[in-house]
């Protein structure tokens, strides 16, 4: 069974891939284009949130 | 700033790593016991309990839902606290997510060894321990929504995206492929049928090991890696779009399970597609986990958990490059239904979550119990026979996959099949099965090992239950840069953030189910199809209860090699009437779509009571209680009121009268019985599972006849 013969039983299918296929790209393309542009010290600070505040850190001393 | 004080809650996070290593061990071992099976089959132990087909399940459920399961909660519950500097959002609900989890475990192992299942690979719990399921999983998300909003940390890292992601989709996942009919407290029926339940069992099936397998553990991967090699992550940047391509991809890709089955081309092709293009996201964060390591590879040398995770990221690698490779129809023809595929998902579950896991314990131990390991060296002897066992694990089985495959497709010059018995190709790789065998007991004995390591570090230490921290209360009044982007305004909301996956998984969920429900055409109907008997009824559930779909498929692909052996290749309109579908995913036996009437009902009574007496050499199961046990015609009545609200077109009343047809077709099979010499009262069960046998893909004949 191809899938086209459903599709052209719908009125104005043909605009149906094309939203699908814009909605994609433009996703993608803002959200590269948002990074791209997005400035290294922010990203930096986002990327070290795990790190920040050693709570965590292993001492033990503070144990025993 | 006023810094606040409060308690991270490290006891909920012991609970569910000891929880996730017990359940390990005995996941492992049921692993174990079930490769030993296929080698030596009277470790079956020739009651029901025991069989193959029943304790697979428990295998797959113990070390996906119990294992991996419990080990995310831990990984989730202690990084999602530290990344919201905040404690969880309630005790009762950490503990209510925990002990539900284990009862609903609990429940699986104790009903999967009865016989009680959906039939639905990864789903095979029953109703009530679905219900169950649903409700624990809202606890956990409600619990970690609650977090999210009280933190006091405004961004919210990557981590918990791909935890949010994963409790959304897993909720869509987990409902849709739930819907089922309850004929009893134990027993129901798929509200789908045949094709359409297919779809919707590997849309779920696939986005299991997406969603449970795969995002949490991403989720996880960029929190304990980053804290292991003290640097942040190679690029966050590339975690972001690593993120979207993930889940937008990702949903899509189920149909991949189903190439050459009945399923309608444009679905088998949408599924190759998204399959291949998820190679991108997937080999974006593989590359951004192992760069996370440039310029500290040295630490990797010294230190056993970074051993652990560069194994992890590798394998996920590995697979994720597997993955789409298999998704190729080419490479499909060729890999399903063999050993290929447990090899490939075992890369995944050993060398991905395993691995990542065990890191993972290995790091939380020492924090958690404020002591250092109790032994490095062991924990380096971990990591070298884990590695060694998923070494002995996959690469027989791979060679066993491949060799099986093309004894199943050679062909002689004369135009024959080559190896016409299908038991041929199976005694020729019980050898792999062997050395599979001894890479599961190599990696098993290395978890014990890690048990001992992790228990000893406990006893030296004492559980920090409640972890003194503080960090500023997040204020209400924050700052709005002109032109913001609307990335970073929802990279602080966490509902808007959830509601834009949701949308993200249901276009690609929508998009592949819907048509084929909708448009009648997909699932063209065959006149001569008709609903089963009632005696042929139980002797379905009966194949359902042990599992017989655990080893054989009933799916005859479409190729000269599969229709020279089995049959005229398997229609869609032939399962219009399965509830549950009963396709299957792997051959360790030979598919039973057209076995119906390929032999007479004596070879079926001897061969289920002693396989190898038909076969020799078979290592299927013996099943002798079949031959013993009365069947249960009490819920005949239920079974067929059940089959009518799914839609299957007995006519109104028949349920009352159904149990007559029932032992007028039982009598009929105990008399040609009597007439091979088998004495045998009608109202056994192995008189139920011979009718069904007897009526599988003959509907399809009668059309031929006709014509």
């Amino acid at each position: 069974m191809k899938f086209i013969n459903y599709l052209t039983s719908i009125a104005g299918v043909s605009i149906f891939p094309l939203l699908s296929l814009m909605i994609f790209v433009t996703f993608f393309a803002v959200l590269i284009v948002y990074l791209i542009k997005s400035d290294k010290a922010s990203m930096e600070k986002m990327g070290n949130i795990p790190l920040e505040k050693n709570d965590d850190q292993l001492n033990f001393s503070k144990y025993e | 700033m006023q810094q606040e004080q409060f308690y991270y809650d490290n006891k909920v996070v012991r609970n569910f790593a000891y929880a996730s290593i017990i359940f390990g061990l005995i996941g492992m071992t049921v692993g174990l016991l079930i490769a030993l099976q296929l080698v030596f089959p009277n470790l079956n132990f020739g009651i029901p309990y025991t069989t193959f087909g029943r304790i697979r399940p428990l295998h797959t459920n113990a070390v996906i839902f119990a294992f991996v399961g419990n080990g995310l909660f831990a990984g989730v519950y202690y990084s999602l606290q530290r990344l919201c500097k905040s404690r969880m959002y309630s005790d009762v609900l950490s503990n209510i997510n925990f002990w539900g989890w284990q009862i609903i475990i609990l429940a699986a192992a104790i009903t999967l060894p009865l016989g009680l299942t959906s039939g639905k690979e990864y789903a095979e719990l029953e109703w009530p321990i679905d219900i169950a399921i649903a409700l624990i999983w809202v606890v956990f998300g409600w619990n970690m929504f609650g977090t999210i909003l009280k933190r006091r940390e405004r961004h919210l890292y990557v981590a918990i995206w791909f935890f949010i992601a994963t409790f959304v989709t897993v909720a869509v996942l987990h409902i849709v492929n739930s819907f089922e009919m309850p004929v009893s407290l134990f027993k129901s029926y798929s509200w789908y049928a045949g094709v359409q339940d297919a779809l919707v069992q590997w849309w779920y099936g696939h986005n299991a090991v997406a969603f449970f397998l795969t995002t949490p553990y991403l989720g996880l991967m960029y929190y304990f890696l980053p804290k292991a090699a003290n640097r942040p992550v190679y690029s966050y940047r590339l975690s972001i779009i690593h993120f979207w391509a993930l889940i937008f991809l990702y949903i899509w890709a189920g149909p991949h399970h189903l190439l050459y089955t009945s399923l309608p081309d444009w679905a088998q092709s949408l599924g190759v597609v998204f399959s291949v293009m998820l190679i991108a996201p997937s080999w974006g964060g593989m590359i951004n986990g192992l760069l996370t390591l440039r310029g500290a590879w040295d630490k990797v040398r010294e230190d056993v958990i970074l051993k652990f995770f560069v194994v992890a990221i590798t394998a996920y690698g590995m697979s994720t490059f597997e993955g789409p490779m298999l998704s190729l129809k080419n490479v499909n023809a060729i890999a399903h239904f063999t050993d290929w595929i447990i090899a490939h998902v075992h890369i995944g579950a050993l060398g991905w979550n395993g691995f990542l896991t065990f890191g993972m314990l290995y790091w939380l131990f020492p924090r958690i119990y404020g002591k250092e390991l109790y032994s490095k060296k062991l924990a380096n002897f971990h990591f070298w026979i884990g590695t060694l066992g998923i070494l002995f694990y996959a690469i027989p089985l791979y060679w066993a996959g491949i060799t099986q495959s093309l004894m199943w497709k050679e062909f002689t010059v004369e135009g024959y099949l080559k190896y016409p018995n299908f038991l041929e190709t199976v005694t020729q790789i019980i050898p792999m099965y062997a050395l599979r065998s001894v890479g599961g007991l190599l990696y098993l004995i290395g978890v014990i090992v890690m048990t001992y390591n992790l228990v000893k570090t406990a006893l030296s230490g004492k559980l920090i239950a409640n972890e003194l921290a503080e960090a500023p209360a997040l204020t209400k009044e924050y700052g709005v840069a002109k032109n913001e982007h609307w990335h970073r305004w929802i990279e602080r909301r966490p509902v808007q953030l959830m509601v834009l996956s949701l949308v993200v998984i249901l276009i690609g969920g929508a998009a592949e189910i819907i048509p084929t429900f909708l448009i009648k055409n997909n699932i063209p109907t065959i006149a001569s199809v008709k609903p089963y008997t009632p005696l042929e009824l139980q002797g379905r559930d009966i194949y359902i209860r042990e599992g017989c779909n655990t080893c054989h498929s009933q799916m005859v692909r479409p190729f000269r090699s599969e229709t020279e052996r089995y049959g005229e290749y398997s229609k869609a309109g032939e399962f219009v009437y399965d509830h549950p579908f009963l396709w299957g995913s792997k051959r360790t036996g030979p598919d039973l779509h057209r076995v119906g009437g390929k032999y007479p009902d004596s070879w079926h009574y001897n061969h289920m009571l002693e396989p190898s007496s038909m076969s020799p050499g078979s290592i299927m199961p013996t099943y002798p209680w079949l031959l013993d046990d009365d069947l249960d015609t009490t819920s005949t009545a239920a079974k067929i009121r059940a089959m009518q609200t799914v839609g299957v077109p007995y006519p109104v009343g028949y349920d009352l009268i159904a149990n007559k047809d029932l032992m007028h077709q039982a009598d009929s099979i105990k008399n040609t019985l009597a007439e091979s010499g088998i004495k045998t009262a009608s109202n056994k069960e192995i008189v139920a599972l011979i009718s069904y046998l007897q009526r599988l893909g003959k509907d399809i004949k009668l059309t031929t006849k006709v014509q």
